[in-house]
C-alpha cells in the first residue's frame, strides 16, 4: 500500500471538512510581581467556524484581529485555551479522535515570509522531500514526489530542484513553499497572507496557480489575508474578523455586495479607489484599531462605531443569522435595545 | 510657472567590492509646486533610489552617481555638506514605511519635533514646543499636549505616522517626498493618512513624489503616475490617463494584474517571468524579456521616452 496516498473522504459530502467550536486563545503577559500575569491578550475568543468541502474561506481583519492566531490554532501550531476541533467527522487531539499528526496529514500550511519559513541549509529537493521520508517514504519515491511536486508548482525540476532558497526569487520561494505544503496531500491548506509579500504582477501568477491547483488536487482552502480585492477573487465565503471576534460571515456576494456589519462596511468602503474621478472624499471610520489586550466591554467595535449606543458597551452581540450571512451586531437584531434596532 | 525640481537623466549606481548594481538608468521627470507625482513600480524597479536621491541618502563612497538634480535651480549632486544640511533640513522632506524606526526611541516625540524646529530655525525653546504642539494639532493627532510627551512606541502605527507628518513638515518645505508612508498601516487607518497627505499638500502648495507599489493608492494621491521598471520610467501620464489608458505594455501588464472588484472568477493576465537582475546596463528595452508585443528592434537599442500626446510619454517601440 502506498504509504502517502491521497487521504479518502469520509464523511461525505455534507459533512464539513474542518469544524471548529468554541476556539479560544488567550496570551497572558507577565509583568506583574513575581512574573505574574496581570494582562492578557485576547487574540480569539469563542470562535466557531467550519469549512465546507472543496471551499475556499477567506478570513479578513486588520493587525491584531487575530487572523493569524485563527490559523495556528487550525493547525494546532498553538494549543487553543478552549474549544474542540472536528475534521471530516473525527475530533482532533482526543480519545476515540485523531491525533494532531494525522490533523496535520490533512492540513498544511503556507506562510506569508518565503524566505523564513524554508530552511536555508537544505536544498529545495531536500525540503520537499522530508515530510514524505519522515512518513516513510522510499528515496526513491520520494525523489519522483519531488519532480512531480516542482512542475505541479511551475518550477522545471531540473533547474530548480538542486538549487538553494536564497538562489530564487520571492515568487519561485512561494512556489516552493506551496509545493511543500501540498507533498503529503492534504486536503486543506491554510494560505496565512501567502501572496501578500510579492508583487502584483508575481501576485497574479501565483494566484492563477492557486485556483489552478485546487480545481486540480480537490483542495480546500482557508485564505487569510488582509488584501480585500484578493480575498473577494478567490473566497466562496469570508469571515470578517475584529479584535479576536467574528462580526461577519457569509457568502463572497453578500459580504462584498451588501455588507451589514458596520465595520464591514468601513473596512470595504476604505478600500483606494480605483477610479480617479471618484476619489474618496472621507475616511469611513477615524481612529486605530484597538489594543488587543483589554478590548473594550460589549460589542468590541463600538469604540470606533459611529452608531454606538449604551447597549453596545453592556451586552456582547451574538453572531446571528440576518438572512444571506450572519452579523454580530446589535443593530441587526430586533428588539436588542438598540434604537437603530431592524424591526422583528 | 517654473519647476520646483528638475531631474534630468538620473543615473544611480551602487559599487562594492562583490557586485555592481544599476539601480536607476536615466530618469527625468519635472514637477511643480502644489503637484504630486506618484512613482509606481514593484521590487528593485528603483523608485525608492530615486526618491532618495533627492536628498542623497545613499552611502557616497559606494554611489556613483549620473545625470542632474535641480531643485529650484540648485544642483542636488554638486552640494556641499552645508547645502546639503539645509535642503535636508529644511527645503525638503521626507517620509517613510516605518514610522516606528524612523523615531528615535529614547525621546519623546514632543523632544524630536522641537529640536528639529530650533536646530534649523533658531527659535527658542518655548517656540519651538509651541510649534511641535501646532504641528500635532495640524495633523490632527488628538489632545496634542499630551502626545508631545509620549515615546514613539506608546502610540499606535497611524499616531506615529501622523507625528512622523508633523515632523517633516515643522520646517515648512516646499517639497515632501514619501516612500511608501502607508503600506505598513491598516485598511481602515491607511486611507486616513492618505487623506492627510493630500489635504496638507494643498493646503502648504508642496511637491509631492509619492513612491508605492499600490495603484489604488498612487490614483488616490497623485495628479500624474510614473511607472517605474528595471531602474527606468517607462511611462509618463496624467492618472485619469494612466488608469484609462495605459500604453506601454508593463503599465498594462501591472493595471491588469491588480486585483479588484469584479474580477471574480476571471483568469488574472498575470505578466510572466521576474524583473531582471540589475549587475548589467541592459542594451535594449529591460522590458522585452516578458513583453508579448515583443519585436527584434525592442532587443537592439533602448527606446526613448517619446511623447504620444501633451504630458503622456511612453518608453516603447509600439506607442504611437
Amino acid at each position: 500500500m502506498d504509504t502517502l496516498a491521497p487521504v479518502a473522504d469520509r464523511g461525505g459530502p455534507a459533512q464539513p471538512l474542518l469544524l471548529a467550536t468554541g476556539l479560544r486563545k488567550h496570551f497572558p503577559i507577565p509583568g506583574g510581581l513575581f512574573g505574574r500575569a496581570t494582562r492578557v491578550v485576547r487574540a480569539v475568543d469563542d470562535l466557531t467556524l467550519s469549512v465546507a468541502k472543496g471551499e475556499t474561506l477567506g478570513v479578513v481583519g486588520e493587525s491584531g484581529c487575530g487572523k493569524s492566531t485563527v490559523a495556528r490554532l487550525l493547525i494546532r501550531l498553538l494549543q487553543p485555551d478552549r474549544g474542540t476541533m472536528v475534521l471530516d467527522g473525527d475530533p482532533v487531539d482526543e480519545p476515540h479522535g485523531i491525533t494532531v499528526n494525522e490533523l496535520r496529514r490533512n492540513v498544511q500550511m503556507v506562510f506569508q515570509d518565503s524566505y523564513a519559513s524554508l530552511n536555508p541549509r537544505l536544498t529545495i529537493a531536500e525540503t520537499l522531500a522530508f515530510a514524505p521520508k519522515a512518513h516513510g517514504l522510499p528515496a526513491n519515491e520520494a525523489r519522483d514526489r519531488v519532480r512531480d511536486l516542482l512542475s505541479k508548482v511551475g518550477l522545471d525540476p531540473a533547474s530548480y530542484a538542486d538549487r538553494y532558497p536564497h538562489e530564487l526569487s520571492g515568487g519561485q520561494r512561494q512556489r516552493v513553499n506551496i509545493a511543500r505544503a501540498l507533498a503529503l496531500r492534504p486536503r486543506l491548506i491554510i494560505l496565512d497572507e501567502a501572496v501578500s509579500a510579492l508583487d502584483k504582477s508575481v501576485e497574479a501568477q501565483v494566484l492563477n496557480m492557486l485556483v489552478d491547483l485546487k480545481k486540480e488536487l480537490g483542495l480546500t482552502y482557508v485564505f487569510i489575508s488582509h488584501d480585500l480585492n484578493v480575498v473577494q477573487y478567490l473566497s466562496d465565503r469570508v469571515l470578517v474578523m475584529y479584535l479576536g471576534k467574528i462580526v461577519e460571515l457569509g457568502p463572497v456576494e453578500a459580504i462584498y455586495g451588501d455588507p451589514q456589519h458596520p465595520y464591514t462596511r468601513a473596512l470595504l468602503s476604505a478600500r483606494p479607489s480605483m477610479d480617479p474621478r471618484r476619489r474618496t472624499k472621507e475616511a469611513p471610520i477615524q481612529g486605530d484599531p484597538p489594543n488587543p489586550i483589554n478590548p473594550p466591554s460589549g460589542c468590541r467595535f463600538r469604540t470606533r462605531c459611529p452608531y454606538a449606543e449604551d447597549i453596545c458597551a453592556k451586552v456582547e452581540p451574538l453572531l446571528a443569522d440576518t438572512g444571506a450571512q450572519s452579523v454580530a451586531c446589535h443593530m441587526r437584531v430586533p428588539g436588542s435595545g438598540h434604537s437603530k434596532a431592524v424591526a422583528a | 510657472m517654473s519647476n520646483l525640481l528638475e531631474v534630468r537623466d538620473l543615473h544611480v549606481t551602487f559599487v562594492t567590492p562583490d557586485r555592481t548594481v544599476h539601480a536607476v538608468n536615466g530618469v527625468s521627470f519635472d514637477l511643480k509646486r502644489g503637484e504630486t507625482l506618484g512613482i509606481l513600480g514593484e521590487s528593485g524597479s528603483g523608485k525608492s533610489v530615486t526618491l532618495r536621491s533627492i536628498l542623497r541618502l545613499h552611502p557616497e563612497h559606494r554611489t556613483r552617481w549620473g545625470g542632474s538634480i535641480r531643485l529650484e535651480g540648485d544642483e542636488v549632486l554638486d552640494m556641499g555638506p552645508r547645502a546639503l544640511s539645509d535642503l535636508r533640513g529644511q527645503r525638503v522632506a521626507m517620509i517613510f514605511q516605518e514610522p516606528a524606526t524612523a523615531f528615535d526611541p529614547v525621546f519623546t516625540i514632543g523632544q524630536q519635533i522641537a529640536e528639529t524646529v530650533r536646530r534649523h530655525t533658531g527659535k527658542s525653546d518655548r517656540e519651538a514646543w509651541k510649534r511641535a504642539h501646532d504641528l500635532l494639532e495640524m495633523v490632527r493627532i488628538p489632545s496634542p499636549a499630551q502626545r508631545l510627551k509620549a515615546y514613539p512606541h506608546e502610540m499606535s502605527g497611524g499616531m506615529r505616522q501622523r507625528a512622523m507628518i508633523a515632523l517633516a513638515l515643522s520646517c515648512n518645505p516646499t517639497l515632501l517626498l514619501a516612500d511608501e508612508p502607508t503600506t505598513a498601516l491598516d485598511a481602515t487607518v491607511q486611507i486616513q493618512v492618505l487623506l492627510l497627505i493630500r489635504e496638507l499638500q494643498r493646503e502648504f502648495d508642496l511637491g509631492v513624489i509619492f513612491v508605492t507599489h499600490d495603484i489604488g493608492v498612487a490614483v488616490e494621491v497623485s495628479d500624474r503616475i510614473g511607472v517605474m521598471y528595471a531602474g527606468k520610467l517607462v511611462e509618463l501620464a496624467p492618472v485619469e490617463r494612466m488608469v484609462d489608458a495605459p500604453q506601454h505594455p508593463y503599465s498594462r501588464g501591472l493595471l491588469a494584474s491588480t486585483v479588484h472588484d469584479g474580477m471574480r472568477g476571471q483568469r488574472l493576465e498575470a505578466i510572466p517571468g521576474a524583473p531582471p537582475d540589475l549587475g548589467e546596463v541592459p542594451g535594449g528595452c529591460s522590458f522585452a524579456p516578458r513583453c508579448k508585443s515583443v519585436r527584434p528592434d525592442c532587443l537592439s537599442a533602448v527606446p526613448a521616452l517619446r511623447d504620444v500626446e501633451a504630458a503622456h510619454a511612453v518608453r516603447c517601440v509600439l506607442a504611437a
